[in-house]
């Protein structure tokens, strides 16, 4: 019997097998294949992702500067009242001194003091109204130059292309370069990106208002968010009757986390601002908008946290005497914080990122000073990268880049603390 | 004021503790046994003061603003009078930056007076505010230190209170989830009233620039959500044509052929991918991808419109990619491992494994993933915020320009809006589409998952 099975067995040999075995064999590969690239292309997104947005941030990191000596003219600037001088007309006279050449004619010295920002008067006035004693004198001031100069200086302004299709002509391309030769041109570290707020001129506009305001949104947000979202969670997973009621709260839990961003947005606009009379753009207000979205999160990784905590735990508690708060509250949430804190800080990384609903209630707003209150009209980071991702001028493609810079640093940041976190003090029971 | 009155509030809740818990202790001393340890009747007061004392500041908080301005419209009524709800709330606004003491040109006398009284108000709130709070912090004081006794049952109070606490937290998401309701249908109710349900539903038009002023010249103002809603399906359908097969596929990958070091790898990548916020993602599409997909398309000799469906939707697919990998990876783990090794056992190469036992079997799981990241691409606002069109119009060319739903909600309420316009409305009515759309498919997707790991468990 057992010979016989041998020799009426199948013909593994065969060719017509072998080419079907080929056949599976590549079939195997082909989708080995498929899914290599399928993650190759991820991969090659997020390189390109980062690279991109390098490659246009890096710029925004310095800035370029000149060092002029400035005249303070006493006939220009009077000192009982330094802050109405006529800092324009001083900036022009600067000018013309490092230009002696360049005839005394409107237009031409427009075109001298559109070199430098036009925050320059005001980094003059400001010196001057710290000490007015430097009236009459020289002063070396180290300022900043205008969007288009700046662009010249990092090379982003080719000069070989057509004058008519430059943002610069040939001449004034000539006089900074003039400049330049005298090693009055220098490209410092630029902290104005981080001291400043925002601006419309680009080589001024900085982060400050938007870091505050993510600051004070973020804060407001974890404040609210937090204890209602461990307590509920703990109500839920500790205490709640398995009814009606709380199937209901689950389902909603769930539901809420899918909702789209933009809804709650819509319901900051009607509710806080619409029927309580809100400030708009206010980050206290932007704050709890975050937090109604961070909630379900929060609710989620406390839950998932708690489960994890054994039994034997809390038997034990309670075989010793304590009532069910009293082990919830001295056992088994201190053994979950670490978890709590992990999904906390994730649920935090996400709001901080989160756009439409702060466009919505109007923290998009154009402010050139940072909020000293909650309740103060500022931008967030993420509003902030909207704005300038949506301003023409060409320095705010690299400032956009550099926010993003900035604000994807905070998020890893963020994420890297949760993980050390969940590393360092997460038990294995 | 209000910083008073919590100030007030905090010295009350500790003095509270600390004279119930001396009480307390006094009694313990005096030889009789305590029920409750001395904390607990010392937290009993504090609570029993915080409880009422923080809800009613906040009440107040809340309502006094509109309070005050009610009561400051009914005082100047007779000048209201036959003025359109955006013509009141200008007034209000400009006797508001009266009182802030922001002045321009000369106001009418009444304004001046209708400001000083605003100002009185908003005074006489603020005393009464710290009043009320120190009067009832006081009573409940008052209430708390009588109940320190030794058969006082303190902890069952502490318990009962932080029970009903807790039970709160749970249904502020219920409260959430009412709130955004009500929002939507009181709005969408108002914009239903000016323009025919029909008529959005089905209407073919969308032209919302509406005239604010009479005299301004801008176009008569259509509502119609068809083309809106074609333009979100356009986006979203790309989406989805370039996420579902690199994300399905990479998860295949990783889950039956990436050792343990690729895997290492591509996980945390998958991660950050989705950890980018979407305002990257938006400025991503118009710095990158949409100037790439342009000049391809001019090399081929294609018209591609400049902020075409192509570059939101290409984008977003990226940005879902990490989503529908992950959704299909915990799919495919939850497939007994049986079904696996009787596949590889009866001679099926890996690859026939998975896509003829294990992808089936995991269908339901994919397919909610699917389903969840397609109510994800319909809600997505910034990446179309950024990169799609804002014209309506009724086309399924994924080159052209098209507009979604979600643009159009931020296009209509950025910078100031007015409540009674058609055009702020129609983005709630708008509003209540998405909602509807994604919480539809939010349930059928958590329902297939749901079912589906039943039949395992």
């Amino acid at each position: 019997m057992t010979d016989q099975t041998n020799n009426t067995g199948f013909d593994w040999a065969s060719p017509s097998f072998q080419s079907h075995m080929k056949k599976r064999r590549r079939s195997q590969i082909q989708l080995k294949l498929l899914g290599l690239g399928a993650i190759a292309i991820a991969f090659m997104m997020l390189m390109l992702l980062i690279t991109s947005l390098v490659s246009t941030g890096y710029h925004a990191f310095t800035q370029t500067h000149l060092k002029v000596e400035v005249f303070l003219d006493p006939e220009h600037l009077d000192p009982a009242k330094p802050a109405r001088g006529n800092y324009r007309q001083i900036l022009t006279d600067t000018m013309k001194t490092q230009f002696p050449d360049v005839p005394d004619d409107r237009a031409e010295l427009r075109k001298l003091t559109s070199i430098l920002s036009n925050g320059a008067q005001f980094t003059i006035r400001d010196r001057v109204m710290e000490n007015p004693d430097l009236i009459g004198e020289t002063v070396q001031f180290n300022v900043p130059v205008a969007d288009t100069y700046d662009q010249l200086n990092k090379g982003l302004i080719d000069p070989d292309t057509p004058e008519e299709y430059r943002r610069l002509k040939n001449d004034e391309i000539a006089n900074f370069e003039l400049l330049k030769d005298r090693g009055a041109i220098t490209e410092p570290l630029n902290t104005a990106l981080l001291t400043n707020a925002d601006s419309r001129f680009p080589e001024l506009a900085g982060l400050k208002g938007a870091l505050v305001g993510s600051f004070y949104a973020l804060l407001t947000c974890f404040l609210l968010s937090f204890p209602l979202g461990i307590g509920a969670a703990i109500y839920l997973e500790e205490f709640a009757p398995r009814n009606r009621v709380s199937d209901l709260i689950e389902i909603n839990i769930n539901n809420l986390a899918a909702v789209p961003s933009v809804v709650f947005g819509l319901l900051a606009l009607a509710v806080f601002l619409g029927w309580f009379g809100m400030p708009r753009s206010a980050p206290f207000v932007g704050g709890m908008t975050l937090a109604l979205m961070t909630l379900p999160t929060i609710i989620i990784a406390t839950r998932a946290a708690l489960k994890a905590v054994p039994p034997s735990i809390r038997e034990a508690a309670l075989a010793v005497g304590a009532s069910k708060q009293q082990v919830v509250f001295g056992h088994v949430l201190p053994l979950a914080m670490p978890g709590i804190l992990t999904g906390t800080i994730i649920g935090l990384a996400q709001a901080l990122g989160e756009t439409a609903p702060l466009l919505l209630i109007g923290m998009n707003a154009f402010i050139t000073s940072a909020p000293s209150t909650p309740f103060d009209s500022a931008t967030a980071l993420p509003t902030q990268i909207f704005i300038w991702a949506d301003s023409p001028e060409r320095g705010f493609v690299s400032r956009t880049s550099a926010a993003i810079l900035v604000l994807l640093t905070f998020l890893i940041m963020m994420n890297a603390i949760a993980i050390f976190l969940r590393q360092k003090f997460e038990r294995k029971w | 004021m209000t910083l008073l009155a919590f100030v007030i509030l905090l010295t009350a809740v500790t003095v509270g503790y600390v004279i119930n818990l001396r009480a307390a202790r006094a009694i313990r001393d005096g030889g009789t046994r305590m029920h409750s340890l001395e904390s607990f009747h010392g937290g009993y007061a504090a609570l029993m003061t915080l409880v009422p004392t923080f809800f009613l500041i906040i009440i107040w908080m809340l309502f006094q603003g509109t309070v005050i301005e009610l009561i400051v419209k009914s005082g100047i009524s007779d000048q209201l009078e036959g003025l359109g709800t955006g013509e009141t709330q200008l007034v209000m606004a400009e006797i508001r930056s009266i009182a802030g003491g922001r002045i321009f040109g000369t106001p009418e006398q009444w304004k001046l007076d209708a400001a000083e009284r605003l100002v009185a108000l908003r005074g006489l709130s603020g005393w009464l505010l710290v009043a009320v709070t120190a009067a009832l912090a006081t009573t409940m004081l008052y209430v708390s230190r009588r109940t320190v006794s030794s058969e006082f049952r303190a902890r069952q109070g502490v318990e009962r209170i932080v029970h009903v606490l807790m039970a709160g937290c749970a249904t502020v998401a219920i409260f959430v989830t009412i709130g955004i309701v009500a929002s939507l249908l009181f709005e969408t109710f108002r914009f239903f009233q000016m323009v025919p349900f029909w008529d959005f539903l089905l209407g073919t038009n969308w032209e919302p620039q509406i005239p604010i002023r009479e005299d301004q010249v801008a176009a008569e103002g259509a509502f119609g959500m068809l083309p809106v809603f074609l333009g979100t399906l356009v986006i979203a359908f790309v989406a989805m044509v370039i996420a579902t097969p690199i994300g399905l596929l990479s998860a295949i990958y990783l889950h039956e052929f990436a050792s343990n070091r690729i895997r290492g790898v591509v996980k945390p990548v998958l991660e950050v991918l989705a950890g980018v916020p979407t305002v990257v993602y938006g400025f991503f599409a118009i710095l990158v991808i949409a100037p790439a997909i342009r000049s391809f398309g001019t090399d081929l000799g294609l018209p591609i419109a400049s902020n075409t469906a192509l570059a939101a939707g290409s984008v977003m697919g990226i940005m879902l990619i990490p989503f529908i990998s992950s959704f299909a990876d915990d799919a495919l783990g939850a497939v007994p491992r049986s079904l696996r090794d009787g596949s590889l056992a009866v001679g099926a190469t890996q690859a026939e494994t998975m896509l003829k036992v294990l992808f089936p079997a995991a269908i339901p799981g994919i397919v909610g993933g699917i389903l969840l990241a397609i109510s994800r691409a319909i809600g997505e606002t910034m990446i179309v915020v950024m990169a799609a069109g804002l014209i309506a119009k009724m086309t399924i060319n994924p080159l052209d320009s098209v507009t979604t739903v979600t643009v159009q909600i931020v296009t209509l309420l950025i910078g100031d809006t007015a409540f009674d316009s058609p055009k702020t409305l129609a983005a709630f009515a708008l509003g209540m589409v998405l909602f509807l759309m994604t919480l539809c498919i939010n349930i059928l997707a958590l329902r297939i998952v749901r079912k589906y790991r039943e039949i395992y468990d």
